[in-house]
Formats: structure tokens, sequence, C-alpha cells
């Protein structure tokens, strides 16, 4: 009976808050999805930011996203072969183990610190694509180079040892064998931290993003607008905070509306390369 | 090629795997190693083509030597050497390629480019290994398509692309179903003509059928080594005949 | 015969290649130390007055220095006699640049001012409680009075401070216990009302649902955890500070309870995550030992399952609120942002990383200010960084006690 009572209990709590958690994002396309138009996503903002479009935003976002993963694609990735294919057992690699662990715990603010100190300032890039990408390409690497151990992890010895007992080196059992079977689930930790770092703010309020800029950018020198940051931005210090609501729901949109099909590709990826 | 070990002891960490083992293995022939799990049988015949480095923390004392040439000296390649030494695993492991490809591979690792002899080799090897007429049309499919005793085969087949020497072959049949197996060794039987073989093997009955000479390992010494005949007909060491008749029994 | 070598260069420059990758997250942590500490590290060593100014006393006066407090203190009115800051027994007397312009006539001054450095040399000498702040540019060598060494801030004063008023004047002040304590209150808030939900939501994932509800319900729980920190935090504008404010009849919504409730939102999927993972690490031998032996279904949860995933689950739990301190977006956006000592929930707070948010835009590199956030940014890398360790330790190894 008692059981009877506790297991209903979680049964409801999990419901409400799965219902709770899902109200959320059916809130933000219920109210967003009104705001949603062609005009909306490939025009400028206008009349102070409370008419016209994300375009700018969008675009911004894009070069960030790009830019990050050139930074953190081929180092995580190379720093997970070398994490599972070279390192031994020593105190050396445990520390990096541990590094890399606890670099993922890092508030993101903290990342935005330190691009400002080094990147804006110290190498002198300003606020800048380039700042803001290497910012969030930092912050990237934990989950790309975790998501390439356990894809590397995953590849049976059986391959390697193949590769090896017909006098292929190392490097080459890894470039031929190895990374051609892993590629697929390396690759879901790409567009999961793509997903990641479009969403991010804080590392790219001091480093890359600007309050509002109608024009494109023309070199990775130059500031851009982002998508969450426009959405902090006209959420809570546009001039007319109501005539801008309808512009926040749609820019909320557009950006879950990313991480939702950033997410749903890897899972697609994951599903179908698994066996 | 003739392999030889000569005072060979090796370790694994503090624990003594390999205890003084001197052996000679003819060329072309067929030589098998019996003995039960954990006798070495198997450290000893990957000591001829150094899969053993793989493992950390190992150690070796003595001579292994592969036509005449000690494979531990500094100056060696491990990659040339197994390029040499052949070796065909326990359970099949094509790469996850195409059959074609998994034939191909040793051949790219190790520079040939010209299309036309990647082909030629592909095709002889294929047949050599007695695979050809099962997959010669369907070359491109993935190596997973076929049956564990084919997989096992196209291993083979990958082995002999790159024309070795010498073939390795650890238990190469003990995952696979009896007509299966039954094919493996008919190839095994073949490829004596051509090549050096050593088979590691737990089926008895195996090692009777197609090997030349058998040495029986226990505990990591190597209790006896002879004529194949003479180890399960008329064995010198007890041991062996305890093993044989427990087996056979 | 085997000693053709292969190429071996390119295999050594991968190799290097890798290894440097390898080392880069150690390399970046050691780097991100290294700049917020140094960055930071000149706060105690800048004056806290404002840029341009200076303090002097009269030269009959024993005071040697003070701290950035006691001159706001002063200048508050809170101190007004020598004798409370160890000097004699004189009222203190606070001299701005207007107040002695005032006890001059404008001829005394000069036509443009020429005579005021003279004035405030004599107003400052002519009175033993002075204590003035005038501009450093009318200090000249023939200045009779006291000029007080910069004022500057100890390790003390910024642990134990209770005030965050980076621009106030004479002197700034850094105090970090508001924004340590708003940001403890929001998170320890946080995780009070993440974890029961969270934990009845892991046991009924890990025990109660059936595998087809499990495969459904987690990845999109997972979900959950990447939806930008941002929107979270415009969701709690839009729905939840209104309804703190309507609920508790507050003058505003913006409060530490806000901020909670956002941060538990956010946190739940990792801790869900986490702890249901922990306790589908229970061998089932172990729970069907349990159930053989006549115990109930929950008996066995609560009894086996609950307390052999216990170190999972309060890595989980320290996880959250390792996350929980480091959320910058969503707790600016809801908090109100007061720098003050909360006493209940309902209070506006600033946490840490709001402040940093909040403030970075406006300190110019090098200044105090700017100084004090890179502070702000090495302390909350040292919380994280110790609370991710720790949950490191505790999640290594399940056990039974």
């Amino acid at each position: 009976m008692k059981q009877a009572i506790i297991f209903w209990l979680f049964r409801v709590m999990s419901f409400a808050v799965v219902a709770i958690l899902f109200s959320i994002i059916g809130f933000i396309v219920f109210r967003g999805i009104g705001a949603i138009s062609w005009e909306f996503l490939t025009s400028e903002p206008t009349d102070g930011m409370t008419k016209g479009g994300i375009f700018p935003a969008i675009v911004g976002t894009f070069y960030l996203v790009i830019g990050s993963m050139l930074v953190a694609f081929p180092i995580g990735v190379m720093s997970g072969i070398y994490m599972n294919e070279y390192a031994g057992n020593n105190f050396f690699v445990k520390i990096i183990r541990i590094m890399t662990n606890n670099l993922g715990g890092i508030p993101s603010i903290v990342f935005g610190l330190f691009g400002m100190s080094l990147f804006v300032n110290k190498l002198n890039f300003g606020d800048s694509i380039i700042a803001g990408s290497l910012t969030l390409g930092l912050l990237a690497l934990p989950l790309i180079i975790r998501v390439t151990e356990e894809a590397l992890k995953s590849i049976p010895d059986s391959y390697r040892h193949g590769s090896l007992a017909l006098g292929a080196t190392k490097l080459q059992t890894i470039g031929r064998v190895v990374l051609p079977a892993a590629f697929p689930n390396i690759m879901t930790g790409l567009i999961l931290s793509i997903g990641r770092v479009s969403g991010e703010t804080a590392p790219i309020l001091f480093t890359a993003a600007a309050y509002f800029l109608p024009k494109l950018p023309s070199s990775i020198y130059d500031q851009v607008m982002a998508l969450p940051y426009h959405l902090y931005v006209i959420a809570t210090s546009g001039t007319d905070l109501e005539a801008t609501r309808p512009m926040a729901y749609g820019t909320a949109l557009v950006l879950i509306t990313i991480v939702l099909i950033m997410n749903l590709i890897a899972n697609f990826l994951r599903r179908k390369f698994s066996k | 090629m003739k392999l030889e070990a000569k005072n060979v002891n090796f370790f694994y960490g503090d624990f003594h795997a390999l205890k003084d083992i001197n052996m000679i293995i003819e060329e072309n022939s067929v030589t098998a190693f019996i003995g039960p799990s954990g006798c070495g049988k198997s450290t000893f015949l990957r000591l001829f083509n150094r899969m053993n480095d793989l493992i950390t923390d190992t150690h070796l004392d003595g001579e292994c030597l592969v036509g005449g040439q000690n494979i531990y000296d500094k100056s060696v390649s491990v990659d040339e050497l197994r390029k040499t030494v052949g070796m065909v695993f326990q359970k099949p492991n094509p790469f996850p390629k195409s059959i074609y490809e998994n034939v191909a591979y040793g051949l790219r690792v190790n520079g040939v480019k010209d299309k036309a002899i990647i082909e030629e080799t592909v095709v002889k090897s294929l047949q050599q290994s007695a695979l050809w007429g099962e997959v010669k049309d369907k070359l491109k499919k993935s190596a997973y398509a076929l049956s564990g005793g084919q997989q096992q085969r196209l291993c083979i087949a990958r082995a002999l692309a790159v024309s070795p020497s010498v073939i390795l072959m650890d238990e190469p049949a003990s995952a696979l179903d009896p007509i299966s197996t039954s094919k493996i060794e008919e190839l095994i039987f073949e490829l004596k003509n051509q090549y050096t073989v050593v088979i590691v093997t737990h089926n008895m009955q195996q090692a009777a059928r197609v090997s030349d000479k058998t040495g029986f390992f226990m505990l990591g010494e190597m209790i006896e080594y002879a004529d194949t005949k003479k180890i399960f007909l008329n064995p010198d060491k007890e041991q062996t005949q305890n093993y044989i008749t427990g087996r056979f029994g | 015969m085997f000693n053709k070598k292969k190429n071996k260069f390119l295999e050594f420059l991968f190799e290097s290649a890798f290894r440097l990758s390898g080392s880069v997250t150690t390399i970046i942590i050691l780097l991100i130390s290294i700049f917020l500490f140094t960055e930071g590290w000149g706060l105690f060593q800048s004056s806290t007055v404002e840029k341009g100014y200076i303090l002097c006393i009269n030269k009959e006066n024993k005071i040697k220095n003070l701290t950035p407090h006691q001159v706001k203190d002063i200048f508050d009115g809170n101190i007004t006699s020598w004798k409370e800051l160890g000097g004699d027994d004189i009222p203190i007397e606070t001299l701005r640049m207007d107040d002695v312009a005032g006890l001059y006539t404008e001829q005394e001054l000069g036509p443009n001012f020429e005579y005021l450095p003279e004035k405030l040399s004599e107003a400052v000498s002519s009175r033993v409680g002075a204590l003035g702040f005038f501009p450093e540019q009318f200090i000249n060598y023939k200045f009779k009075g006291k000029v007080l060494p910069s004022i500057t801030i100890s390790l003390k004063d910024y642990f134990g401070g209770k005030e965050w008023f980076p621009t106030a004047t004479p002197s700034a002040q850094f105090g970090l216990l508001p924004l340590l304590l708003g940001t403890l209150w929001v998170s320890l808030g946080a995780i009070l009302l993440a974890l029961p939900f969270g934990m009845a939501v892991a046991i009924y994932l890990a025990e109660l649902a059936s595998p087809r509800v499990r495969k459904i319900l987690k990845p999109l729980i997972e979900l959950l955890a990447g939806i930008p920190s941002v929107v979270y935090g415009f969701f709690g504008l839009i729905i939840i500070v209104p309804l703190i404010r309507d609920l508790f009849q507050l003058p505003v919504g913006e409060t530490a309870l806000a901020g909670s409730i956002v941060l538990a939102i956010m946190a739940l999927p990792t801790i869900i995550t986490v702890a249901e993972d922990a306790l589908r690490t229970t061998p089932i031998a172990m729970k069907e030992s349990s159930l053989a032996l006549g115990a109930t279904h929950w008996q066995t949860v609560f009894r086996v399952v609950i307390p052999y995933a216990s170190s999972g689950i309060l890595a989980a739990i320290i996880l959250g609120i390792g996350r929980a301190i480091g959320e910058t977006m969503a707790v600016l956006m809801v908090t109100g942002n007061a720098a003050v000592i909360p006493h209940t929930l309902a209070e506006p707070v600033r946490t840490i990383p709001a402040t940093i948010a909040a403030e970075l835009g406006e300190a110019s590199a090098g200044s105090v200010q700017y100084q004090a956030l890179f502070m702000l940014g090495a302390i909350l890398f040292v919380l994280t960084l110790g609370i991710s360790i720790f949950a490191e330790i505790i999640r290594k190894e399940p056990h039974l006690d």
C-alpha cells in the first residue's frame, strides 16, 4: 500500500517535471511562431530594434559557430586520438584527463573573462569574430574531446591488431581503419557542440557581440550581432520592452530550433551508425 | 623462412609467462602449438610478429630469429617484419570496409599505388584462400555481409596479399562451425607449399590433421616438440601423454 | 632484411601534434588561472580612490592611512571623530573641492581659480580635523597638508567586505560577501527545489518506467540540457518573475527565488541524467537477492539501489550546484541584481557571474573595477574547479555502507 502511494507519487512528479520542461518549449514555440516570417529571418532590425528582423544576428552566430568549430574540432579530435590511442596510464595522462573533465565544469563567463583578457586585450584582436570564435572554441573543446574518445573506445582492438599485423604503422592504422570507423560518432560530437556554441551568451559578451550593428561583418576582426546576445538585449534593455516582445519570442524560437535540430541530427547519426 | 627461438624468457610484469624456450621451426611446414589455456602458446606465437609489443609492461629475454635475423634487434622495423610474418586471429576481424578493400588494405598501407597490381593481387589472394568463387560477384559489398567462416578466409586472403613468408594463426577456427573449420584446415594444408605456417589450437584433432610438427606447452614451458605423429602416438614425456589421452580419452 | 624504414618523420610529426593537442586542455586551465589571477591581483595594489584624486589630512594628524571602508564611513557620516580611527579626539571635517570653493570668495580664488591650490593647502593646514578629497592636479610642492598614501584594499577588506559599490566616491567599495552570499543563496535554493523532483524522475526512469517510456523520455530530457541559458532566462523573465511578484505581493518579482526556480529548471536535466545513470549501476543480482528475501520493490529501491548509487547521486547534486554557481545569463535576467546581502529569498540579489556580466562592459581595461571583476572570475574559477574535482573524486567508486 505504502509502496503504491510512493510509486504513484514518483510517477506524478516525473510527469510534472516533464510537463514543465516541455511547456517551456511549447510556450516559446506558441508565442514565437507568429513572429517568424521570411522577412523576420532576412531583414535587419529597425525602429530601435522593435521592428524588422534578426538577419545580422543569424549571420553573426553562423560565423561564430564556424569559427569556433574550426578551432575546436581539429584540436579536440586530435586530443581525443591522443588520449585513446597513444596515452598510456601514467601520471601525466591522469592529469590531462582530470583537466579535460574539469574544463567542462568551468562556467562560461570565466571563458568570457579569459577570452577578453587574452584575445581582445593581450593579442589585440578587439571585440571581433576571431576573439569570440577562439573563446567559444575553448568552451567546446571538452565536449568534442569526450565524444571523440568515446567514439574511438567503441572501435574494437581487433581492427587495430588486424591492421598492424599487416605491416601498417600506427598512424596508418588510425588514419585508415580506426578514424573512418569512428567518424559518424565523432560527427555527433561536432554537431552537439554546434548546438551548444550557438546558444552561449556569456563568452561572447565581451569578446564579439555587438548590441546593434545593422551591417554585416566584412572581416574576422569585425564585431557581430549574435542570436543569444540579441535575445538578452531585447528581453532586458530595449527601448520599448513591450513592443519588442514579439521579436524576443521569435529570436528565442530560432535559437531553440537550431539547438533542437542539431540534437535531432546527432541522435539520428548515432542511431544509424550504432550496431 | 625458418623461425628460431633461443633461450626465450617472457614476462608480463612480474609474471614469468615463457620459460627457457628453444625451438626451430622449419620452412614450408605446418607447426602446431597445443597445451592447456594460459600455457603461453599464444604468447609464444605472438613473439614472432612482435604483437606482444602492444601490451605494456612486458619484457623479453633471449632471441627470436626469423630467417636468421633477430627480430628484436634495434635495427628491425616492426612494420617490415609484420609484412613478412602475417597473422590470422582467433576471431575473424575484417575491417568495416568492402571485401575488395579488406584484401587491398595491406598493399595500400605499404605504398602500392598501381591499380592493376592491386587488382591482380586481390584476385590471386582470394583464389588462394579458396574464397574467390563465393565473393567474385560482390567484391564491393561490406565484409560483414559474409559468414563467419568466409570472414576468416577473407582475413587469410588479407594476410596473403602482402606476400608474407610466414603465417601465424592464433586458433583460427575456434569461432567457426565444423564445415567452415574443415575448409580452413584444407586451406592450411594448401598453404604449406608456399609458406611457413604456425598454428595455435585448442583442438587436438585439428593439430593431428594439419600439422607436420607439434609443440606441447604447459605452464610457460615447452614440454615436448617433435613430429606430430610421435607426439600423438608415442610421446616421450608423461605430461604430454596425460594431456593427449585426457583429451582423446 | 627487416631494416627498410618507412618514412617515420610523418609518424613523429602526427604523434607530436596529437600529444600537443592532448595537453591543450591542461594548458588552457593553466592559462585561465594565470590570466585571471594576474589581472585580478592588481586589485590589491591599486588605489580605490577615484582616478586623479588624492586624500589629504592636516600635518598634526597622526593617522598614517585609511582603508576604503573607513573612507566611505567618514564621508557617509558614520565615523565622525579621528578617535574612532585611533587618532586624537578631534571631529573629522571632510572637505571636497566644492566645500573649499564655498569657503572663499571668487576674488580670493582668483580669476580662472589660479589661487585654488593655495587655498586648498590653507583649508587643510588650518583645520586639525580636516580630511580633504582633492584633484591631484591642484596639489603642488607648496602644499602644506599631508597627502595620504594611496588607499588600497586588503584581502580582509575584500573577502570580509559587506559592500560592493565599485563606482562610489571618494573610494570604491569591493566587498565580496553580498555577491558570494547571493550566489550561494540562489544556488542552494535551486538545488533544494530541484533535488526532490530530480530524484523522483531519476528513480522513475531507472526503476519504474517501461523500457519504451524510458527510451523516449531520457533523450528528451537530455535534449533540454542543451537549451541556451538565455532562453531559460527569457522564460523566467516573462513567466516566473511576474508570477512571484503577484503571488507574494512583492514590489518586484526579480528575486533570489526567481533565480532559484529558473536554475532549478535548468539543473534538472543534469541531475536526472547523472542520478539515473548512477541508479542503473546497481547490479541486478544485488536487487534480486533483496527481492528474494521478501523485500518489496520500494524497500529494495530505498535500501539497496539508492545506497548503492549514493556516491553517484551525491556527485549529481554537487555537479548541479557547480552548474548553478557558474550560471550567468539566466540569473542575470531574473534576480534583480541588487548587490546587498540577502536576508530572504524574496529579495533581489546579485550573483558573482551576473556581476561580471553586468559590470565588465563598463569597466575600462586595467581599472580597479576591471581588476575586481577578474578577481571575481578567479574566485568563481577556483570555486567551480574545486567542486568539479570533488564531484569526480566521489563519483569514482560506488560503495555500500
